[in-house]
């Protein structure tokens, strides 16, 4: 697949840098505003999509491989399941119990902060490395597919 | 009556489904029914002068309770949740028809499904 | 009220035109037209969450759709079509959708959530006690993420499966491999 104009090369190297720094604040801020881990970790995968459109599909490979995409992607998975094993060892023993989160006297002096709401931020980050991954990973294979018969695509 | 018209939505998007012979139709179809069916949800939920299911810091009263204005006001959080789930794994399956479709033109040359019916053994 | 309908009118239009037009890019485009408006209409819903979640994912959904159509050749349909079987189909999809409209009719007035009629019913507790016990102030993601975290569990065992699932139909390397083997 090969790449667009200089134009849109230039343009798109400045803006996904600020695609991503959006998808990392949805996924943060997800206990406080709407978003949360989900929509940050698709927002996080069509950065990289951007750059593989503009830049050609060989770029964007050498940028995140297929290999390590696969590998942030099961990482995601594994911090998920480790933040809610974790939830067995403590106390009440049961499965994602959220363990870090104090028994709130007076309301509102440590809720509506950003470090607040226990395990929940935690489970945020995993899911969104885990969602940005996948759909990266998907959307790469998609494109490297070439069918032997024909005689090349146009994408 | 707009329940309604959202269950029109997934007749059409059944119809669709069910007899066009293109894959990347069926596909279409199967994928008008998926919207159709979140956007049902959704709406079970909504109250009428509702308000979103976020709490502000207006909303807290003293001593660490929750405004009755924002309990009786709030839409269902429910259903929400449960579509938010659904649209992420819609574009999983997605991913996974569109992968199978392109295979199939790879193989046999063409999206008709009699064709492929035909084409077999 | 009547933007509800106004909204919906567009999406009913959008869907007949994604249904019955020969061309594979029409229909394309209009299922990025019927995400749009799903998004504002979940909006108009008092669901900004969901409004996120789905005009992202409809343009990464646009781009796989049109990433199977636009590099094939678009052959329309040419044989003809069995007139017996479409106009068999077509009465029963009618008839289902006309029992459809008669279940609908017991459903309470729109407006009026199911939730705040009966009493027991799970939302109140997530209303009322969601920031006490979680801590956090977004309360649908209190509910995915700490009430109901097993269903976040299987959504992401499925979206794992259905990318593993994607991405082996799509391999060419191994059966090289298993040709060389044979030989």
């Amino acid at each position: 697949m090969n790449g667009m104009t200089i134009i849109v090369k230039t343009i798109s190297s400045w803006v996904k840098v600020l695609i991503f720094l959006f998808g990392i604040y949805i996924v943060l801020f997800g206990h406080l505003t709407p978003g949360g881990g989900f929509a940050g970790g698709v927002i996080l995968a069509s950065s990289y999509v951007l750059l593989m459109l503009a830049f050609g599909r060989k770029f964007a490979e050498k940028n995140l491989s297929l290999g390590t995409a696969s590998r942030f992607d099961c990482a995601g998975a594994l911090l998920f399941m480790a933040v809610a094993l974790f939830g067995l060892f403590y106390g009440a023993a049961s499965f994602f119990y959220n363990y870090l989160q104090q028994e709130v006297e007076a309301g509102h002096e440590t809720a509506l902060r950003l470090a607040s709401a226990g395990t929940i931020p935690l489970s945020n980050i995993a899911i969104g490395i885990k969602v940005g991954a996948s759909l990266f990973l998907v959307i790469l294979t998609l494109s490297m597919f070439r069918p032997e018969s024909s005689a090349g695509e146009k994408e | 009556m707009p329940y309604a018209l959202c269950f029109l939505l997934f007749v059409i998007g059944l119809y669709c489904a069910v007899v066009k012979k293109n894959m990347v139709k069926i596909v279409v179809g199967i994928l008008v029914m998926e919207y159709a069916v979140n956007l049902f949800l959704i709406m079970l939920g909504y109250r009428s002068e509702g308000v979103a299911p976020i709490v502000d810091k207006s909303y807290l009263t003293e001593g660490g309770g929750i405004a009755d204005a924002f309990l009786s006001h709030a839409v269902d959080p429910l259903p929400q949740a449960l579509v938010l789930t659904a649209i992420v794994i819609s574009l999983g399956s997605l991913a996974l028809m569109i992968s199978i479709c392109i295979r199939t033109y790879e193989k046999y040359g063409t999206f008709d499904i009699t064709e492929i019916r035909r084409l077999k053994g | 009220m009547a933007l509800f309908y106004l909204m919906l009118l567009f999406i009913l239009i959008a869907a007949l035109i994604a249904v019955e037009t020969k061309n594979l890019l029409n229909s394309v485009i209009c299922i990025g037209a019927i995400g749009f408006g799903v998004s504002l209409m979940f909006l108009f819903l008092r669901a900004p969450d969901i409004a996120i979640t789905q005009i992202v994912v409809e343009v990464l959904g646009l781009i796989i759709l049109i990433r199977a159509t636009i590099a094939r050749d678009l052959t329309f349909i040419t044989g003809d079509r069995e007139f017996f079987g479409t106009v068999v189909s077509v009465v029963i999809v009618f008839v289902i959708f006309l029992a459809g409209i008669e279940v609908l009719k017991t459903l309470p007035e729109f407006g009026v959530a199911v939730f705040a009629e009966t009493e027991g019913a799970a939302s109140q507790t997530y209303l009322k006690e969601g920031l006490a016990k979680t801590g956090a102030a977004n309360i649908v993601s209190s509910v995915i993420l700490d009430f109901r975290a097993y269903d976040t569990l299987g959504e992401a065992t499925v979206l794992f499966t259905s990318i593993i699932g994607a991405t082996v139909i799509l391999r060419k390397k191994a059966r090289k491999k298993l040709e060389e083997a044979d030989i």
